[in-house]
């Protein structure tokens, strides 16, 4: 067992450490749970957490595997909130089983990010760096601000506005989307167990998609652009195939997110929120995908944490981002930790070759 | 009438946009990092000219003058402290230790001058210029923004094409390994930037509380996006280009405000960077760099 | 093995071509016109063409194309007619005319500067052309892109090296396969049966490639860590990889040791061989170029200034002036 599991590649063995580490998080806190171990507002961040760290391996696509710097991941998230929170209304009738209901809903998400991660992706995949770093930063406000002048009813058929919710001609029925003042009356259909599956299969996707052709495809044009066109790969379908992957993903843990709440207005999925999960992607080391997934998690839990403090909290965090920045990106601090890992390395190395020599010998 | 006024204001608010736009532009030309801190320089720069008018009862030309140097202080602290360690990092290191600085710098002045909004009063307490029977009224603070802003841009062409230091700026921008051979000091100069764009980011900050005189720890945050887009659009890095976007944005904004409703306003003015790079993907007045194969 | 027993062997392969060198006699054969040249030797083909000339009433290209005699029926690799790009006014590159037969190694030199890589960026379609024609195959390539054109079959490499750093040797090579072997978005994500077929077909197609420069034994490493020679050796395989017609290598030897460029001489030649493909090599030394192309074009200032066996160029003043300046 333990011998395959050495004779695998560095990749796979990677991702099933990273499936290890996801599943026993789980069962512990599952553990915690049942024994009443934690509290309430760490209960309440369960399901934050799983669409953050959904989140994270999501904008890793984006911004590690396929190296475009996108600040709008957050206005996906809010298209598939928005559009799950409805499906969800609309479903209730239809499908009685909440989980059932929460996986078509975050399904519908999906599909509706995915197109808008269509329609914003190929204007965007014209550009390059810094300007299509800025050109997805309006993109997602954009999102914000249209979705703040969207009204959505139901009474049996959809109703849609972009005035107000008496333009919307309703008979009866409920408003589901109020303009800037978002949703209310959420069915509240997320749960834990959800979080932790709909992390499982971002996963999945996610590593099998870069452990595949395309994800190789990927890479290859973040290497180097010029290259891999020479090669004969079109690298506008690859980046745009990692950004629309990544936009359905959001899509889905933008829904999962959404129905954990009663109600949600669309400026929770401002421009701040972008920038949130980017940190989670930058602090976990870019590409890295376990990484991302423990800064998303430690950082999600950290401002919580920190609320003793109370005012002194945000201004500490800002303080821990700058230090762990220069501390992981000075040149002097980086040149210290590569003369140890050598060092380290150099005594590995002296290991292995006491060992071959011994082998040699026997 | 509504819309020569409209107008006005379109160019007053765009000329903040464009001081603005012109420290994002410096910077970047010099330092290739998007400082989303810029934003929240502007903000502390009104917050002392603020405290320095209603606490200190200073008159308002000292307290504008001490908001500049306060600003300038700032950026050259932020600089040293924050972004000097990581010459030569990621480039993403740097936008989120840029990010960084301004969470800091919003939540310094939560913790410092409190949450709740402080009421400008503005540097020009002088009536406004009624014309036309009273159907177009012009605040003297719109005209003394725009003349600052177009004495501005003079101001920074003449440093940066006759002055030594300008000179060694440009060079920065260009090759700054051939700048440091050619004797250049290329961390005074990278200093030199941002003490400029943090001092004009007072300036800006001043004329925007005169003009919107609510006064927040977020009060930089949009403006300085916008500023950042104007910068985009303009084409990065150059200071005409800054000049144009910043009012290009300004005037979009104000009509888009006036006929198509304030809600959508912002998604114009996105849609306008957006349409802007899609044509001429180094904005309107940058030069297109083709990678050598 | 000394420099003339290989000139010798590779004539030898290519089925005794020293001093057989011949005006292409295709285009005349299909009624376009080869026309008159400076050429020492003009053969009896070229002369059908000046009679042709006056029936067609077609405007021939200033030029005198060679190719190997093996080649002269088949439909030349590549053909460039009146090519050019300017950059601002500068003319770069400047009708240039170019033939490479099917399973010829061509050489383009020239000096610093000359315009050289301009040549391959054209080619490649890194710069659309101002001006001119470029037929790969026989099919014409305006309009394509980059991707499309290696698709069509022209392979690459770079005279600054461009591997895809991060990525292991067997990546790199398994990338330069991505459209020699399919796999979906779908059956790569939930590992449909497609998806194991094709990686194993990939697994074995990288190593049998990395054979080639017996660099097997180094798949796993990460390409951006291995020696400067053998990062220019991979580069040469992933470009293989993309199953070319027409190879085309920007200073292969450049950095490497003349024992390496030795061995590089050896594999050049044997890939033509065992792929049956053709080389054009852009390279400044000159043991390499002498000793293995069959053809050689003179590049300077974007200008077409002499082509030729490796005789014929040794021997031209306009080359010798080109590289060292007109001497009195």
């Amino acid at each position: 067992m333990m011998k395959r599991f050495k004779g695998m590649d560095k990749a796979s063995r990677d991702t099933l450490i990273t499936y290890a580490l996801i599943i026993v998080a789980y069962a512990i806190m599952q553990a915690l749970l049942s024994l009443h171990a934690i509290s309430s507002s760490m209960v309440g961040l369960l399901v934050p957490i799983c669409a953050y760290i959904s989140l994270s391996i999501s904008l890793n696509l984006v911004v590690g595997i396929s190296g475009e710097l996108s600040l709008g991941h957050a206005g996906f998230m809010s298209v598939g909130a928005f559009t799950g929170l409805v499906a969800a209304q609309v479903l209730a009738p239809a499908i009685p089983f909440g989980p059932l209901r929460l996986l078509v809903s975050m399904v519908i998400a999906g599909i509706f990010a995915a197109v808008a991660g269509v329609l914003v992706g190929i204007p965007v995949m014209r550009l390059q760096g810094d300007y299509l770093a800025i050109v997805t930063l309006a993109f997602g406000e954009i999102i914000k601000n249209l979705l703040n002048n969207l009204y959505v009813g139901y009474d049996g058929a959809l109703h849609f506005s972009m005035k107000d919710v008496a333009s919307l001609g309703m008979n009866g029925g409920k408003v589901l989307i109020n303009g800037p003042q978002g949703a209310v009356g959420i069915t509240e259909l997320s749960t834990f167990t959800a979080g932790f599956l709909l992390v499982l299969f971002t996963l999945f996707v996610v590593t099998n998609l870069v452990n595949s052709r395309s994800g190789r495809a990927i890479m290859a044009v973040r290497d180097n652009r010029i290259a891999a066109e020479s090669v004969g790969i079109d690298t506008t379908k690859y980046r745009l195939m990692a950004f629309v992957v990544a936009a359905a993903l959001a899509g889905m843990a933008g829904a999962l997110y959404a129905m954990n709440f009663s109600s949600i207005v669309p400026k929770k999925f401002d421009f701040n929120t972008s920038i949130l999960i980017l940190v989670f992607v930058v602090l976990g080391g870019m590409g890295n995908i376990r990484g991302g997934i423990i800064a998303a998690a430690l950082l999600t839990i950290l401002p919580e944490k920190l609320r003793f403090i109370g005012d002194y909290r945000m201004l500490i965090y800002a303080i821990v981002l700058i230090a762990v920045m220069l501390f992981s990106n000075n040149e002097q601090v980086r040149m210290a930790v590569d003369s140890m890992k050598s060092r380290f390395a150099r005594m590995r190395d002296d290991d292995v070759i006491d060992d071959a020599a011994e082998g040699g010998e026997a | 009438m509504g819309f020569i006024s409209n107008l006005i204001n379109g160019i007053s608010l765009g000329s903040v946009y464009a001081i603005i736009a012109l420290g994002y532009t410096m910077v970047y030309g010099i330092a290739k990092m998007l400082n989303f801190a810029h934003g929240d320089v502007i903000m502390v720069g009104g917050y002392i000219c603020f405290i320095a008018m209603n606490n200190l009862g200073l008159p308002p030309l000292v307290a504008v003058l001490l908001s500049i140097v306060g600003c300038t202080c700032l950026g050259i602290v932020v600089e040293r402290l924050a972004y000097k360690p990581l010459r030569g990092a990621p480039s993403l290191a740097v936008l989120i230790t840029a990010i960084g600085v301004s969470y800091f710098l919003q939540n310094m002045a939560l913790l410092v001058w409190g949450a709740d909004p402080k009421a400008f009063r503005s540097v020009l307490d002088l009536p406004s210029i009624k014309l036309f029977d009273g159907q177009l009224t012009v605040s003297p603070i719109s005209i003394v923004t725009v003349l600052a802003c177009v004495a501005i841009m003079v101001g920074l062409t003449l440093f940066t094409t006759r002055t030594k230091m300008g000179k060694a700026m440009r060079a920065c921008s260009e090759d700054k390994g051939a700048a440091q051979l050619m004797g250049i000091n290329v961390d005074t100069t990278i200093s030199m930037v941002f003490a400029i764009g943090s001092g004009l980011a007072a300036i800006a900050g001043v004329l925007l509380c005169s003009t919107y005189p609510t006064l927040m720890p977020t009060t930089g945050s949009l403006p300085g996006i916008k500023a950042f887009t104007a910068a985009v659009i303009g084409g990065i890095g150059s200071i005409p280009g800054a000049a144009l976007g910043g009012i290009m944005l300004g005037i979009i904004e104000i009509f888009a405000k006036a006929y198509i409703g304030t809600q959508l306003a912002d998604a114009i003015v996105f849609a306008v960077l957006i349409v802007v790079l899609l044509i001429r993907p180094a904005g309107l007045l940058g030069k297109e760099t083709r990678e050598k194969v | 093995m000394s420099r003339d027993d290989r000139t010798h062997e590779v004539s030898s392969e290519s089925k005794r071509t020293e001093g057989t060198y011949k005006a292409q006699s295709e285009r005349a054969a299909r009624g376009a016109v080869s026309s008159p040249s400076a050429e020492p030797a003009p053969s009896a083909d070229s002369k059908k063409g000046h009679g042709s000339r006056a029936r067609t009433k077609m405007v021939a290209p200033p030029n005198d194309y060679l190719v190997p005699e093996r080649d002269a029926l088949l439909t030349p690799v590549l053909e460039c007619r009146h090519l050019g790009i300017d950059f601002g006014g500068l003319k770069a590159v400047d009708d240039l005319n170019l033939m490479v037969g099917k399973t010829e190694i061509a050489g383009l030199i020239g000096p610093n500067g000359a315009g050289k890589t301009t040549v391959f960026n054209l080619l490649t379609k890194v710069y659309q052309p101002t001006r001119g024609t470029i037929l790969l195959d026989g099919q014409d390539t305006a309009g394509m892109d980059t991707a499309r054109v290696s698709r069509e079959g022209i392979a690459r490499t770079f005279q600054n090296i461009r591997l895809f750093d991060s990525l292991t040797v067997e990546d790199n090579v398994k990338i330069g396969l991505h459209n020699q072997v399919e796999c979906g978005m779908w059956s790569g994500i939930f590992r449909l049966l497609r998806y194991w077929l094709s990686e194993k077909e990939f697994h074995d197609r990288a190593l049998e490639l990395l054979d080639v420069f017996n660099m097997a034994d180094h798949a796993g490493d990460i390409a951006g860590s291995l020696p400067y020679g053998a990062q220019r050796r991979l580069e040469i395989v992933r470009a293989l990889a993309t199953g070319p017609k027409l190879l085309l290598l920007d200073e292969p030897a450049a950095g490497m040791n003349p024992v390496e460029t030795e061995e590089l001489m050896d594999n050049i030649v044997k890939i033509r061989d065992d792929f049956q493909i053709a080389v054009l090599l852009i390279e400044h030394d000159m043991d390499l170029v002498m000793g293995i192309c069959e053809g050689i074009v003179v590049l300077n200032f974007g200008k077409v200034i002499a082509k030729g066996t490796p005789e014929e160029i040794q021997a031209n003043p306009q080359v010798v002036e080109a590289y060292l300046g007109k001497q009195d």
